[in-house]
């Protein structure tokens, strides 16, 4: 018998669980903001989704007396204080200063390895070379700078009146740790139950993943990171989160931000038609699907994945071309609800009008003052 | 990164904080004979099927789970060697994934939708969802019988198999999502299409995809490259109608309608064109 005792490797992680990340969002169509507890008790609902080694949250309408300003939720790892210094350095050349603090929390609440949290409301401050530059991309090239150039900064969000809280611990956990329900308020709550699969629990690994006011939760793997990652850093994205999601934050952000594309044909870019469904459309159909795979090709998210990608007046939910990843929608009045189980929409929602399960690749659209989810409840069945 | 192994940060999302049964079968269930009335409300799933088991090991046989939301693998862990005696179980609303895997015979009832994965692997007994189920329903199901009211999501029926008497059944009131009975080996599925309007077909696409074994009844219109390759539709013969006049007439049983006005639609009968569709795959 060669093996007769059973070594306990450093490298030991426990045995996958055929599980999957669980994800949940809400939105106010109205506008109306509401406090966390909807978003934090859906998502603890549908506890054994995750692991505990990754939870998270993206409000919009966060902060409505700095709606002006970028906010920039930053963390530092091991709490370097040289990191930090670097960094404020940076932002003082680079931005104005309107106001920054620790993000305040709970010191009763342990979490693995926590990191120093801080937010900073900043006005740009650009130099003559750079004038032309647009806003976003002024923002976007100092992010990269910051994430892909300072060792343990990581900038977890960027964008104007909202913001992302994420940690590692279970998602009401993190809710407690930066006390969520306490505090703050908004039209849009989505968060994400972590379940790391390919890659570390880490701080920065935790979804949502974001850039300006994109953000993206998922559950999934994208088997396409490699194809996806190199397109986007033609496009000056540098992914430097170690994770295979956050390639669908920069994706998104090139496409609808500064492409312009509707969500509708991103969507199709993400998750295309099959070929055989293709030959079957009329000419003009078949033309704009044709072209947008040889266009996109690199952005074809390949791969089991749900995602709800948010940004300020929009909640998309959208699944892979075959719904490898579930994904239910629901809506009372003017409150829609994405989430990976109707049982945690039910758990915070009793009283739900409706609910569906949208097909494969068909985006759900929930837009601020319209009623537009309601067309993706038409083509489901 | 933050140059910690990701094990110290490992949680068992499983079996943190379960609270023992006894304790639970204290506070959690009320029993009138054989009837035990349990209140679920935000019980882990393990905490959850320990009790079942342990009402049940407690001379139950009948058992009612109030406020359910989303507590996985109601109705599996009920085998018992010693025991023959079938359980009914009771489901108010939402259950969650698994429901009624591996399930031994019992039956459970569901009032209101139930998730993914209903009837996973199932060996016996019966479900009934009065509403619609999620994606993978009857998935590898190899007994027994399912009934689910409304629509059911992507995959339903995948990897079916039957083995000489034990011929799974799974009857759909509503219409289907994508791939349904793919990689189907046996066993008998039913779609009857009834919340489509007159003449409208169903919606789903690659029926029956790598199909080799079983049969789907389909009732209401389909277009041909809905369908796997694999697949051959024809015509319902005189035994064929039996089957279907049978599950129908249960269907209705459970659900209320009329079966002759069901059976009278136009049904169509989806088989495997071939019982190794992939014989030469890799040795040609």
């Amino acid at each position: 018998m060669l093996v007769r005792q059973n070594y306990e490797s450093e490298r030991y992680v426990p045995d996958k669980e055929m599980d999957a990340c669980g994800i949940f969002g809400v939105m106010n169509t109205e506008g109306v903001r509401f406090g966390g507890r909807m978003a934090i008790d859906a998502i603890k609902n549908m506890k054994v989704r995750g692991s505990g080694l990754g939870g998270g949250f993206a409000i919009y309408g966060l902060y409505p007396e700095y709606r002006d300003y970028y906010a920039l939720h930053i963390i530092y790892q091991n709490s370097n204080l040289t990191a930090k210094e670097e960094v404020e350095a940076f932002l003082k050349k680079y931005f104005y200063m309107v106001f920054d603090e620790e993000i305040p929390t709970n010191p009763d609440i342990r979490l693995f390895a926590s990191p120093l949290a801080w937010r900073y409301f900043v006005a740009l401050q650009k130099s003559r070379a750079e004038e032309d530059l647009s806003d976003e991309e002024y923002v976007i090239s100092k992010v990269m700078y910051l994430n892909s150039h300072i060792e343990d900064a990581y900038v977890l969000s960027s964008g104007k009146d909202m913001g992302v809280f994420k940690g590692v611990g279970f998602p009401e956990e993190i809710a407690d740790y930066f006390m969520l329900d306490q505090l703050y308020q908004g039209y849009i709550w989505t968060v994400h139950s972590r379940f790391p699969t390919n890659t570390p629990g880490w701080w920065g690994g935790a979804h949502p993943l974001s850039i300006l006011d994109w953000t993206v939760v998922h559950n999934g793997e994208l088997s396409s990171y490699g194809a996806n990652r190199r397109f986007l850093e033609m496009h000056n994205y540098y992914c430097t989160l170690y994770t295979d999601s956050e390639v669908l934050a920069y994706a998104v952000d090139l496409l609808m931000r500064r492409q312009g594309l509707p969500i509708e044909v991103a969507a199709k870019i993400f998750a295309p038609p099959m070929w055989d469904a293709v030959g079957r459309m009329d000419d003009g159909d078949k033309e704009l699907y044709t072209a947008l795979r040889m266009v996109y090709a690199p952005l074809l998210m390949n791969g089991p994945f749900t995602v709800i990608v948010a940004h300020h007046n929009e909640m998309i939910g959208l699944t892979d071309r075959i719904r490898l990843r579930p994904l239910t929608a629901g809506a009372k009045g003017e409150l829609v609800f994405l989430s990976s189980e109707e049982a945690a929409i039910r758990a915070v929602c009793p009283d739900l009008e409706r609910v569906w399960t949208p097909n494969g690749g068909e985006p759900v659209v929930v837009r601020l003052h319209t009623r537009e989810h309601l067309q993706s409840l038409n083509k489901s069945i | 990164m933050n140059g910690f192994n990701v094990k110290f940060g490992y949680r068992d999302i499983f079996l943190e904080d379960v609270q023992p049964v006894h304790i639970l079968y204290e506070t959690r269930v009320k029993t009138a004979g054989c009837r035990a009335v349990i209140d679920a409300r935000g019980l882990k799933h393990k905490e959850l099927t320990d009790l079942l088991r342990e009402a049940v090991r407690r001379g139950s046989s009948e058992l009612v789970i109030n406020h359910v939301f989303g507590q996985r693998y109601i109705g599996t862990r009920l085998y018992s060697p010693f025991k023959d005696e079938k359980i009914c179980i009771e489901v108010n609303q939402f259950p969650g994934n698994d429901l009624g895997a591996f399930l031994n015979g019992h039956r459970i009832t569901v009032q209101g939708n139930a998730q993914d994965g209903v009837g996973n692997t199932m060996d016996d007994g019966l479900i009934v969802v009065h509403g619609r189920a999620g994606d993978v329903t009857a998935m590898s199901m190899r007994g027994g019988q399912i009934f689910i009211r409304d629509n059911v999501g992507y995959r339903a029926a995948i990897h079916m198999k039957e083995y000489k008497d034990k011929v799974p059944v799974l009857t759909v009131g509503g219409t289907s999502q994508d791939f349904l009975g793919e990689y189907m080996a046996g066993g008998i599925v039913m779609l009857l299409g009834l919340n489509l309007q007159e003449d409208e077909p169903h919606r789903a696409r690659y029926i029956g995809v790598g199909m080799h074994g079983g049969v789907i009844y389909l009732r209401g219109r389909l277009a041909e490259h809905q369908v796997g390759r694999e697949v051959e539709i024809c015509p319902p013969d005189e035994r064929d109608r039996e089957i279907i006049g049978r599950y129908v007439r249960e269907y209705c049983r459970y659900f209320g309608g009329s079966p002759q006005e069901i059976i009278n639609g136009r049904f169509q009968k989806l088989i495997p064109a071939s019982l190794r569709p992939y014989g030469q795959i890799y040795a040609s």
